[in-house]
């Protein structure tokens, strides 16, 4: 493992461990919603890194499509499949907020139900890539992932254009909206750490898809070799 | 307080079998090489 990589795990670990003891004990309890409100400093900052990691995902597609590149194919399933699990997180988190605070676990308003459908598109993004052998399915998948990410703008629009069950924007969201600054701290301090947590999984996730492309390169080259030995045997 | 332990709980658990997956995709690609190397 390279030095960077380590001193990158390392920063990345004091960041979420200083990032889980600001949102437990140093940020305010909230006055109606009590420490339930908590669950906020992991929810929100986990759907605007997934948010980030589609749209890594568009232009790493976007690049393939232009340049047929192995490296943004590569950056194309890495940012994908960890967004995949940042959206995931986030579609768990947002029921076990809401169970205590609306009563239900789940609404059928635009945000939510566009969310899900944003984690199935990226979900059927990633099974298109692994099950289709042989054949152009990154460049589907490049495809696939341009359409995914226009869905990652209508989830962040969501709660401006619509009416919903869902909190309203606590940021840029008009003169009722914002926080109290230790709120406010808290939740970025949360957003540096899983961007840097997001970060430190896209790398471990790319170095891996480089060295499965070169050993799927190399199966490649030998099928092509060995037929020619068989035939001077 | 157990939603909120829940959310955190299922936040580590989610990036934890996720790192697991992607050790064993290591593993699984540096077996692969090995047995390409040696055929």
């Amino acid at each position: 493992m390279k030095p960077a990589f380590t001193i990158f795990a390392l920063i990345t670990l004091l960041l979420l461990s200083y990032g889980l003891y600001q949102a437990l004990v140093a940020a305010p309890t909230e006055a109606t919603m009590g420490n339930v409100q908590r669950i906020f400093y992991y929810h929100v900052p986990s759907a605007w890194t997934a948010l980030l990691c589609f749209l890594a995902n568009f232009a790493a597609s976007l690049w393939f499509l232009a340049r047929r590149s192995p490296q943004a194919d590569a950056v194309a399933v890495s940012t994908a499949e960890v967004g995949v699990v940042f959206c995931t997180v986030v579609l768990l988190t947002g029921p076990l907020w809401a169970r205590p605070v609306w009563g239900i676990w789940w609404a059928w308003d635009a945000r939510l139900t566009s969310t899900l459908v944003l984690w199935l598109i990226y979900v059927g993004y990633l099974m298109l890539r692994k099950f289709s052998v042989g054949g152009p399915n990154p460049v589907l998948a490049a495809v696939f992932g341009v359409f995914g990410a226009l869905n990652a703008i209508f989830v962040f629009m969501a709660i401006r254009w619509f009416r919903t069950q869902h909190p309203q924007p606590v940021f840029g969201g008009g003169p009722k909206s914002g926080i109290d600054p230790q709120m406010k701290y808290a939740l970025m301090v949360n957003w540096v750490a899983f961007l840097a947590l997001a970060g430190l999984l896209i790398w471990l996730r790319y170095t891996l898809e480089r060295v499965r492309q070169r050993v799927e390169e190399a199966h490649a080259m030998k099928s092509l070799v060995e037929p020619e030995v068989r035939i001077r045997r | 307080m157990k939603f909120l332990y829940a959310a955190y709980a299922v936040t580590w658990l989610v990036h934890i079998v996720y790192l697991v997956i992607l050790t064993r995709g290591f593993q699984r690609v540096r077996d692969e090489a090995e047995e390409l190397a040696r055929k």
